[in-house]
């Protein structure tokens, strides 16, 4: 471990570290532009300059290695000098913009501006012009305003995997753009706008809304994945306005997906702001929310317990899942499932059904072997750690299903369900990968859980783990990738088909269709098919008119994410909660208060009258959801049942990315990213 | 005055054929494998007893960078990459070299890839150099069907290729890690140092770059000794350099001299002297462009050497001597310089991408007069502000110039300032 002396204080840093980080070490913040904890180093801006004794020059701090007996001054009236020197360098062509600029209030430049800057320009000659470039409906770009500090190639190349983006030409001329003035072809493509320092790329859809200083900043978490990215949410009155990244190094370090961060505009449209119910004449009418409660107390005194059963959705919070769990119980009715899309998951054992590795686990991977998912579309900042594993070490990857483009090098072994049996019985070459890896991890998607013979997939994955020591003391490597962020809350709770009687989603749907359901009560449940519900009574609570909505009799408006404080366990069973940034419109209210007053109306009224109570009476009963940001730990059980599998091939069950639920699917934002990107792949493919 | 005893490059004007016959006729390529078997340390040792100085224009001790690279090669070769990418302006001696010696180049490549451990060698050619090009790559073709390259290089059983790779017209490639970016096959971007090449060079490998003549004067150091080229020049600035005479003399010309030789002899020995006398002497730019020129009565008794020259203010460089009589409009001509350092910046760190610019905009004015005096002072703060705060030496190589015409000609700049001035409150 080097120790230094910065402006005579001594300090010990970890080996490897850079001059700069010394610095910071020792309380001294060093003005930065090109330099980014998560990149590579490119020590071009030239603004964290240092006089180091014995150097002849100042040195760039960033790409110093910090070595033993280093002697660094950040006070000299050289360092002073050459850091107001790039500054006004940097500021010589940078337009005079700021009042226009949107990165205004959050700009680097214009910070340090202030701490280095002079008050007036010596530079008299013209200004450099750059024309626009187009990055797609996301990235909004000013070029005039770039200085060149390639944070967003990097980003580009290094995490998001699409070598897209680079500078082209010399000296003066130097621009960045992306290849043919192109869409990046990323899902994480966005998280440029927050690496740039200047406004050279901004917000596309928040160009021109607001001002940073006008926003209330609500720490919350993200839902459109199950990954439970931290975001923070920011919003002008009783609107959200925008969604950036916050800072957990266990689950998406500084990145969030496109999606998460612009699939809020579809919070203002489609909204449920009031009840409806559906009128003689076959149409829904705008109702109080007496009216609708009584209209489903009359059609649940009309079905029996037996022929009522719960849906839920996706994104639905925990609370809201307790709620209804205990509302069934009291009813008397075993139909419940959190599994909208038929996943068939063996919930005996916790750790059956969690990501064990844990994100901040791939670091330590070795190994990675994934069927039946599409981690790049399902959970791509997840994605993105996997490949920084392979930059930092090679990790070998591959996986079973169709051709995918995982921004890595993986193998494709196929996608015949037979491949996992060959590789048991180490009579496939990756076995042998499996068997030298001392970390390896098996990535479980929703395409094997979907299928009929899920049972006897995961029975095999059991025998994999056995053979392979998959999981051993100190390491599982089974996991399974969850894309609803609802689904792990759900499983924990017990919000599945209550012991041998109960239906899971697939047999109620089923059911319904044979009018075998009296009435099903949609939570948030919109990715089901709706064809066949004529013959059943539908009650769909949630926050958009999406397909659920569309089929129900009885609408019961409910709140986004934005719009509630909820707790939610992402795939590794980490406990997150969002906040509320925003209220629901209308007459919506929060989804746990809608059970609640609707159990007082058939009269078996629940114990809670309060959100926190509710909260309280989750947590006595499932005490370790009172641990926020925690994963309980889940000891290994075999999962699964010997039995025949089918020849089908396995695919990812998720093959879209930008309109996936209720919310991204509202999206204006969101319906131009895909078509912008299906362009794309037009274009490539033309070429 | 050099005598032709102890002239190495015997062919610099090419009044003898290029090719192999001729140069073993020389003396290139004789029992090179005894060379070789004086081991890697001694050759090493024989060139730090050389003093030779890196003839590419910083002037480091090749035997002591050639010692920079590991002695034991592991699981990364050692690579020598020859810089070919001769673009200073007044510069021109690499490219007779290239085509008229180019066997005492592909000679000096195996032993110094033999002392540095390396088994290949990059020439990286100047794109322009087509004919050069040609040259050297049918001499390296000679060399391979004689045995002199391949697995047995000139019979001393070790194995030794060289590759010629031919660059698309970049001044900065001529930066040594540029280069090796561009080799790679990337843009043409200067690398953060440290690591420095003999660590962490071409893909990632030990790698030693060396100027042309530097690597072509190897051989004859070490046929001879290291002590007989000691023994010529000047201490710590030993050896014979080609001098490159350009501009105002009555026959420029590239030459053989010894280190230290004063330049009013250099002139008029070898170019015939100034243009209408020396005394018609305005300024001469020692050591290619980059270098800050020097006026008539600091030329008076300089002598060409890295340590005079540095002791004044300016430096050898790579000995591109251009000389300038009193008929030169030397704003204009350091203005000119001003844009070529412009046009070649790579672009990649603030002070030179935007410097240059700002820099050669300014000198722009400056030629025409159309400024205020005390702008002089900020041109001057300018070239300061982008001296020692850049990736590579290009930022360094741009202010240069421009501080030694303030230093100098200051004057001059004034007076133009003033006419510029009259001259438009005459019109108003």
């Amino acid at each position: 471990m080097p120790k230094l002396t910065v402006n005579s204080i001594e300090v010990e840093v970890e080996q490897g570290a850079s001059v700069l980080q010394a610095c910071e070490e020792a309380g001294f913040e060093i003005p930065r532009f090109c330099y980014h904890e998560r990149l590579s180093i490119a020590g071009n801006c030239r603004m964290c300059l240092v006089d180091m004794e014995r150097a002849p020059k100042p040195v760039a701090s960033c790409a110093m290695p910090a070595a033993d007996g280093m002697v660094i001054s950040t006070q000299s009236d050289r360092v002073k000098k050459a850091r107001e020197g790039v500054m006004e360098f940097l500021l010589l062509n940078h337009p005079l913009d700021c009042p226009i600029c949107d990165q205004g209030g959050e700009c680097d430049l214009q910070d340090q501006a202030m701490g280095y800057g002079h008050d007036g320009s010596r530079y008299k000659e013209s200004k450099r012009a750059v024309e626009e470039k187009q990055m797609g409906p996301l990235i909004k770009t000013i070029m005039t305003r770039c200085i060149h500090c390639t944070r967003c190639v990097r980003f580009a190349t290094e995490v998001a995997g699409v070598p897209e983006l680079g500078a082209i030409g010399r000296g003066e001329q130097v621009e960045i753009t992306t290849y043919l003035e192109k869409t990046i072809a990323s899902e994480l493509s966005a998280n440029v706008i927050d690496l740039c320092p200047v406004g050279a790329l901004t917000s596309k859809p928040y160009a021109f809304i607001s001002r940073p200083w006008e926003l209330n900043k609500t720490e919350s978490i993200d839902v459109m994945d199950a990954q439970g990215s931290n975001i923070r949410i920011d919003s002008r009155g009783n609107q959200v306005m925008r969604v950036m990244p916050r800072l957990n190094e266990d689950v998406n370090e500084e990145w969030i997906s496109d999606k998460a961060r612009f699939a809020i505009d579809g919070l203002k449209n489609q909204r449920l702001d009031t009840p409806y119910v559906r009128k003689e004449n076959g149409k829904l009418e705008a109702a109080s929310w007496d009216q609708a409660f009584a209209a489903i107390a009359k059609n649940l005194k009309r079905v029996k317990p037996a022929n009522f059963g719960v849906i839920a959705g996706d994104q639905i919070d925990a609370e809201t899942m307790f709620a209804m769990k205990s509302l069934m119980e009291k009813i008397g009715s075993p139909h419940m499932d959190c599994r909208q899309d038929g996943a068939n998951i063996d919930v005996s054992a916790r750790g059956g059904y969690l990501f064990n590795t844990t994100i901040a686990g791939i670091d330590q991977a070795d190994a990675v072997l994934i069927v039946g998912s599409n981690p790049r579309i399902e959970a791509p900042v997840m994605n993105a750690r996997i490949r920084k594993r392979y930059l930092s070490n090679g990790l070998p990857v591959a996986y079973i299903g169709e051709k995918m483009d995982l921004t890595y090098p993986a193998d494709c072994l196929g996608s015949d369900a037979q491949i996992i049996k060959d590789i048991i019985n180490q009579t496939h070459p990756f076995s042998e990968v499996l068997k030298s890896a001392k970390n390896p991890m098996v990535i479980v998607g929703n395409g094997v859980l979907t299928r009929d013979d899920s049972q006897a997939l995961l029975f095999q994955f059991s025998e994999m783990i056995k053979t392979f020591e998959i999981v051993h003391k100190g390491w599982n490597g089974f996991n399974l990738l969850h894309k609803a962020a609802s689904r792990v809350a759900g499983l924990d709770i017990g919000f599945v088909p209550n012991n041998k009687t109960g239906k899971s989603a697939k047999k109620m749907l089923a059911d319904a269709g044979d009018g075998n359901m009296g009435m099903i009560w949609l939570l948030g449940a919109d990715e089901i098919d709706t064809s066949k519900l004529d013959n059943c009574f539908i009650v769909y609570q949630g926050h958009h008119g999406d397909a659920g909505a569309h089929a129900a009799d009885v609408i019961l408006p409910g709140a986004a994410y934005t719009e509630k404080n909820g707790l939610y366990l992402n795939f590794e069973g980490r406990v997150q909660e969002t906040k509320r940034a925003a209220f629901p419109p209308g007459e919506a209210k929060d989804d746990w208060s809608i059970i609640r007053a609707f159990s007082a109306v058939i009269g078996q009224p629940l114990a809670f009258d309060t959100h926190d109570a509710c909260r309280q009476n989750l947590i006595t009963n499932f005490p370790h959801f009172a641990e926020i940001g925690q994963i309980l730990p889940s000891r290994w059980k075999r999962v699964g049942k010997s039995g025949k599998i089918s020849t089908d091939p396995i695919v990812p069950s998720l093959q879209e990315f930008y309109m996936t639920c209720s919310i991204s699917r509202a999206s204006k934002t969101m319906a131009e990213s895909r078509t912008s990107r299906e362009n794309y792949s037009n274009q490539i493919a033309a070429e | 005055m050099l005598q032709d005893k102890d002239r190495i490059f015997t062919n610099i004007y090419g009044w003898q054929e290029a090719g192999l016959t001729a140069a073993k006729k020389r003396g290139d390529w004789d029992n090179t494998k005894s060379i070789l078997a004086l081991g890697h340390d001694e050759i090493i040792e024989q060139m730090k007893q050389s003093g030779l100085r890196g003839r590419g224009g910083a002037g480091f001790p090749t035997g002591l960078k050639w010692s920079f690279m590991p002695k034991e090669v592991t699981n990364r070769p050692h690579y020598l990459v020859v810089n070919a990418d001769e673009s200073e302006p007044g510069t021109c001696k690499d490219r007779d070299i290239l085509r008229n010696e180019p066997h005492k180049l592909i000679e000096g490549c195996v032993v110094a890839g033999f002392a540095m451990r390396a088994h290949v060698a990059y020439i990286y050619i100047r794109g322009e150099f087509v004919n050069e090009y040609k040259t050297l790559q049918a001499a390296v073709d000679e060399a391979y069907a004689a045995g002199l390259l391949g697995k047995n290089a000139a019979g001393s059983g070790w194995a030794f290729d060289v590759y010629v790779h031919r660059g698309a017209g970049a001044y900065i490639c001529g930066e040594e890690t540029a280069l090796l970016e561009s080799l790679e096959g990337k843009k043409g971007q200067p690398r953060l140092k440290p690591p420095f090449p003999a660590g962490v060079g071409l893909y990632g490998c030990p790698t030693t770059v060396n100027n042309v003549e530097s690597i072509a004067v190897a051989p004859t150091i070490l046929r001879r000794g290291g002590s007989w080229f000691a023994s010529l020049g000047k201490e710590n600035n030993t050896g014979t350099k080609l001098f490159c005479i350009s501009g105002h003399v009555n026959t420029p010309c590239n030459v053989e001299e010894e280190m230290g030789i004063p330049l009013k002899e250099l002139l008029e020995k070898h170019a015939g002297g100034v243009r209408g006398g020396w005394n018609n002497l305005l300024a001469v730019i020692p050591g290619g462009s980059s270098t800050p020129l020097m006026t008539k009565d600091v030329c008076e008794t300089m002598t060409m050497d890295f340590d005079a020259l540095k002791a004044a203010g300016t430096g050898l460089g790579t000995a591109g001597i251009i000389v300038m009589d009193k008929s030169t409009d030397v704003v204009r001509a350091i203005s000119r310089l001003s844009y070529f350092y412009k046009h070649e910046s790579c672009g990649q760190c603030t002070p030179c991408r935007e410097g240059t610019g700002w820099m050669w905009r300014m000198m722009d004015r400056m030629v025409r007069g159309q400024a205020e005096p005390h702008e002089i002072d900020t041109l001057y703060e300018i070239t300061k502000q982008v001296e020692g705060h850049t990736i590579c030496a290009l930022g360094d190589a741009a202010a240069w110039p421009i501080q030694g015409l303030i230093k100098n000609f200051r004057p001059e700049i004034e007076r133009r300032i003033q006419m510029y001035k009259s001259v438009t409150q005459a019109a108003e």
